[in-house]
């Protein structure tokens, strides 16, 4: 008569599932219903956390879609840790091979914008690099640099037009999306994260310095993908965007030089 | 655990408290009106940094904090988490919250968290298992915590304690407090059929650290019998304060938190449900 947590997870988890015997009401019959709360305890609150975390993903597929596919992701791929928050890492690739969202091949990117977008709101903090800084760096010292950018930093690559279904589904007035690429990069500023086109090598610019890539060699590795590629606007993504925390040049720094110099 | 030296592992004033919510934290910044303590979820508050965590520095320096975790599966078959327990450390370290509770429940098994308070049989077995949990997390945090009486919606035919039993044993084996979820009680005594009364004269009334009362919502099984649903998404029913009332004549009043987590009401009608705790602490007093 005993019910192992096995016996207890492996019934909790699939409705079709007899509940276990040795599970009983106040009167000893079989507790049936009474189960079924634990099961819908779990299948609800997992699904709402799905919900709150993909709420553009929702908004693609619609509610009951969402909530049908929801309970196939957490039967698949339940939390491995307590932690919520984060739960939802695997949802972009479980969506990858969900068949009946086959037709929306854009779905996957999408859930990794949102996952990336949860992940940066709960990142460490930490204050910008004066920019100031930057612009004091001589051409060569500027080149030799190596930037620290903050945690709360994301890059996310896609085939598909991430950002403007982001904002289309996010913002009143946003415009359609157009037909193409788009890279986007994810900065939090006032602890809120925001997602920013990125203009072609932008992406390969910004991961090239996170990986400790110096400024120089980051800048020809864009210039390698886009031969026109906007430093000035990418660059003023990451500054606006409070994503340079530090910045570390060959050379021991002498004093910087003054502002009058 | 010599007592001398934990004297402060349960801080909580002889208040009423509300689980916390952001949504409420300009309100609780500006006026905590009857409330005098919070609780938060510790896995809500284990991020690296961001708003959450910022907002709860803030608010630790204007009210105490009852530090609630709820997914440390105590009573899960496998071992602690220690991944998890260390995070819990890190946290209870920085926060310094004026008390620490768990619940009597598991919610992991295998590596997989499955986002609920499940029960477990009430044996000899389990319950040196639960102990040997609370010594594991009272060692981990350096102080002793509290220890929550689940909701039941069914029993497991192999129990052979009664839970308030279980949970005297429990605490005198290991030296922890406990925390008194009123609701809870009068959720389990509906589904399982017992007096919620005969439950708290049965309770170890002087281990009670802090009390809990929430809402639940009114169904029905198979076999058309009341089914309450802990479900925290309503006010406190009026039942479930009388049985909180009958609690502290007979306890003395305690911390007394306001648990409400679904359909999460504005401010205004949640400080209420606490003023109407934190009046019913004061005339128990007198």
């Amino acid at each position: 008569m005993s019910v192992d947590q096995t016996a207890f997870r492996a019934a909790l988890m699939d409705p079709e599932a007899p509940v276990p015997a040795g599970l009983v009401d106040a009167e000893g019959a079989p507790a049936g219903k009474r189960f079924d709360v634990y099961r819908n305890n779990v299948a609800v609150s997992l699904t709402e956390a799905l919900e709150v975390a993909f709420p553009v993903v929702r908004r693609l597929v619609g509610d009951a879609f969402f909530k049908g596919m929801a309970g196939v992701f957490l039967r698949r791929y339940p939390p491995t840790s307590p932690i919520l928050a984060l739960y939802g890492a695997d949802f972009p690739r479980f969506l990858r091979g969900f068949k009946p969202a086959a037709s929306l091949g854009y779905l996957p990117d999408v859930a990794r914008l949102e996952q990336a977008i949860r992940e940066s709101f709960h990142a460490a903090d930490t204050a910008p690099a004066d920019p100031a800084r930057l612009q004091a760096l001589a051409p060569e010292a500027l080149m030799g640099a190596r930037l620290t950018l903050a945690p709360s930093l994301r890059v996310i690559r896609s085939p598909w037009p991430v950002h403007g279904i982001w904002r289309f589904n996010t913002e009143a007035g946003a415009p359609q999306p157009p037909g193409e690429a788009q890279d986007v990069l994810v900065t939090r500023t006032d602890y809120d994260p925001r997602p920013h086109l990125l203009a072609p090598g932008g992406a390969d610019f910004v991961e090239a310095l996170q990986s400790g890539t110096s400024f120089g060699a980051a800048l020809g590795k864009a210039r390698t993908v886009a031969r026109d590629f906007d430093l000035t606007a990418t660059l003023g993504l990451l500054i606006g965007g409070e994503a340079i925390t530090d910045i570390h040049t060959d050379e021991a720094p002498d004093d910087p030089p003054s502002a009058t110099a | 655990m010599p007592d001398a030296a934990h004297r402060s592992d349960f801080a909580l004033p002889i208040a009423a408290g509300v689980g916390y919510k952001p949504r409420h934290f300009s309100e609780i910044m500006a006026d905590p009106g009857s409330v005098g303590f919070l609780e938060i979820h510790a896995e809500n508050y284990m991020g690296e940094g961001g708003r959450m965590v910022a907002q709860l520095g803030h608010l630790a320096e204007r009210l105490p904090i009852s530090l609630h975790g709820v997914g440390l599966s105590i009573g899960g078959e496998g071992r602690l988490d220690r991944g998890h327990l260390a995070r819990l450390a890190r946290l209870n370290d920085w926060l310094r919250p004026a008390a620490f509770s768990e619940h009597l429940a598991w919610s992991t098994h295998a590596g997989a968290y499955l986002n609920d308070l499940l029960p477990l049989p009430y044996t000899n077995a389990t319950l040196q298992r639960v102990a040997d949990h609370i010594d594991e997390v009272q060692e981990a945090l350096g102080r002793r915590m509290m220890l929550e009486n689940p909701s039941a919606y069914l029993v497991f035919a192999e129990s052979t304690w009664a839970e308030p039993d279980f949970l005297r044993e429990i605490a005198r084996r290991t030296g922890c407090a406990l925390l008194l979820d009123v609701n809870n009680v009068f959720v389990s005594a509906t589904n399982l059929d017992f007096t919620p009364q005969g439950y708290i004269d049965a309770f170890p009334l002087d281990l009670v650290r802090e009390i809990h009362l929430g809402g639940h919502a009114e169904d029905v099984d198979e076999h058309g019998r009341p089914l309450l649903i802990d479900d925290h998404g309503h006010r406190v029913a009026g039942a479930v304060w009388a049985l909180f009332d009958y609690t502290i004549a007979r306890a003395g009043p305690r911390p007394t938190l306001i648990e409400w987590d679904a359909d999460v009401p504005e401010w205004p009608v949640l400080e209420s449900e606490a003023a109407r705790a934190a009046r019913s602490l004061r005339e128990a007093v007198t």
